[in-house]
């Protein structure tokens, strides 16, 4: 128990007409890359929402680093950061700035180191005293990385971090990503993308109509590939099949 | 709980510095806030002045106020647009989602708006003695005349808040503002309103701005406010206190 960073048990939300979230159940391990994958309008926003402190739940209950979220909203908000699925840069300031910014609003002892160590991080340093409107996609999205490392949280939140970004800009934020689940931090990651799951995630659950019908490794959900009859070739399914096939079973019943 | 009130100001002044910074890098702000009040103020003495009776030989005097309230009608809308900006592009949502006040970052705004506006006040005041403004007002004097300003300024604020916080587009959240920059024209800021038409006058002589207005003038001129400056204030409360209502309701429903 001790070594779980987030516990969400049967979390309801529901806009107006639309009931989005049915009763979600999820666990994440301290440390490990937890991917949450699904269609756009499945609701993986809202749930990032409701982890993050930005939305109320209507029922169930959501523990992040041992503080419930509706409880302890001041807590939660010490131990994490979140990068929106918009990158959530300011445009009018620099690259330098906005981590200045940033770092000062956590109250750090030295907000302009920081933002020196970050801007050489993540390849910024040249374009650290240009505005942010200057930037290209990719630049952004790691700035806005960037942002939500300062001040070290345990937990980070990605929202579709990747989405928008030229298949290069996609590689630098993977990088960014295991890097940082190899020093440590727990990073909860919604995608739309299979691949980014597959190549990024220890665990991985899938969100459909609301609920998550499939929760477990990589290798747990292959397990849940209908198994092949008679095949002449070995082949092994794709992350993409396996999704298919799951939620396509899910709508038969 | 302790902590976070103790933050609240510094988190504020960090907010206020980003949209200081936003405003000094927006030639269109500028423009619009202190250049444009200023080139009225020039238009209408050297241009106009020479043909309005307003019953005073100086006329700088005379416009003053209103250039004063121009400048705070025309700055609204970019309150307004600041704050769409920040709530459409996740900045709001970055702020909100870290350990800081809560409503630093709509008070930096507002704050912000306050403190521009300001400058602008001193700015347009120092054109204004070049060009002929002379004032009998002592120090508790001006300090009503920044008083009312100040009001005036939040009232119309909390009004640009709701607009920025429920807007849906960049245009709807700066179309409010058109109304409100012609109430400076229909009103005795420029001309008295003795010689308007009588559903006109009736309209100027009984909205917030002529007794804004009216109220600065006397203050500047060193004469008894008499009733202007209650009626002055008793707008600027109103309107402030029934604005800051609604831009906190847009907010929480906004920012859950």
């Amino acid at each position: 128990m001790k070594d779980t960073a987030i516990q969400v048990k049967g979390l309801q939300k529901s806009y107006k007409q639309l009931h989005v979230l049915k009763g979600v159940d999820l666990e994440v391990e301290k440390g490990s890359i937890f991917a949450l994958l699904g269609s756009n309008g499945a609701g993986k926003t809202t749930i990032v929402k409701i982890l993050t402190t930005l939305l109320k739940q209507d029922s169930g209950t959501a523990t992040v680093n041992g503080f419930d979220v509706a409880a302890k909203p001041d807590n939660v908000r010490q131990s994490i950061s979140l990068t929106g699925q918009f990158a959530a840069v300011d445009e009018i300031l620099t690259g330098r700035e906005n981590l200045i910014m940033i770092a000062k609003l956590r109250y750090l002892k030295n907000p302009r180191q920081v933002a020196d160590d970050l801007l050489n991080r993540f390849g910024l340093t040249d374009a650290a005293d240009r505005r942010v409107s200057t930037y290209s996609g990719g630049m952004r999205r790691r700035l806005d990385i960037a942002m939500s490392l300062i001040g070290k949280p345990q937990l980070i939140f990605l929202d579709e971090p990747t989405t928008g970004l030229d298949p290069e800009a996609r590689i630098e934020v993977w990088k960014v990503v295991k890097e940082l689940a190899n020093k440590g931090t727990t990073v909860f990651l919604t995608t739309q993308y299979l691949d980014e799951a597959e190549q990024l995630a220890d665990r991985i659950a899938i969100l459909h109509e609301g609920k998550i019908i499939a929760n477990g490794t990589l290798s747990d959900l292959k397990k849940l590939f209908p198994p092949a009859k008679v095949e002449y070739v070995e082949k092994q399914p794709s992350l993409e099949e396996i999704f298919l096939a799951i939620i396509g079973k899910k709508e038969e019943q | 709980m302790e902590m976070i009130k103790k933050h609240f100001f510094s988190d504020m002044s960090i907010m206020l510095g980003r949209s200081m910074r936003h405003i000094f890098r927006s030639m269109d702000t500028i423009i619009t806030v202190t250049i444009m009040p200023i080139a009225f103020m020039l238009l209408f003495v050297y241009v106009f002045g020479g043909a309005i009776q307003t019953g005073t030989d100086n006329y700088v005097n005379y416009l003053l106020p209103g250039i004063l309230l121009i400048a705070i009608t025309s700055g609204i809308a970019y309150t307004a647009y600041r704050l769409f900006m920040d709530m459409q592009r996740g900045i709001f949502e970055r702020f909100h989602s870290m350990p800081i006040a809560r409503s630093a970052a709509l008070w930096g705004h507002v704050l912000t708006s306050l403190v521009s506006n300001a400058i602008s006040f001193v700015v347009i005041i120092l054109v204004a003695l070049i060009m002929g403004f002379r004032s009998s007002a002592g120090v508790l004097s001006w300090l009503a005349v920044a008083g009312i300003l100040a009001l005036f300024t939040l009232a119309l604020t909390w009004i640009a808040a709701i607009a920025g916080l429920s807007a849906k587009s960049v245009d709807g959240a700066s179309a409010f503002s058109y109304p409100i920059l012609f109430l400076p024209f229909i009103s005795s800021a420029f001309v008295p309103t003795e010689t308007m038409p009588s559903a006109v006058r009736a309209f100027a002589e009984n909205q917030p701005v002529t007794s804004i207005v009216e109220a600065i003038r006397s203050l500047l001129a060193g004469q008894p406010v008499g009733n202007d400056i209650w009626v002055a204030l008793a707008w600027c409360l109103g309107i402030l206190i029934v604005a800051y209502l609604f831009a906190m309701r847009a907010y929480k429903r906004k920012a859950a």
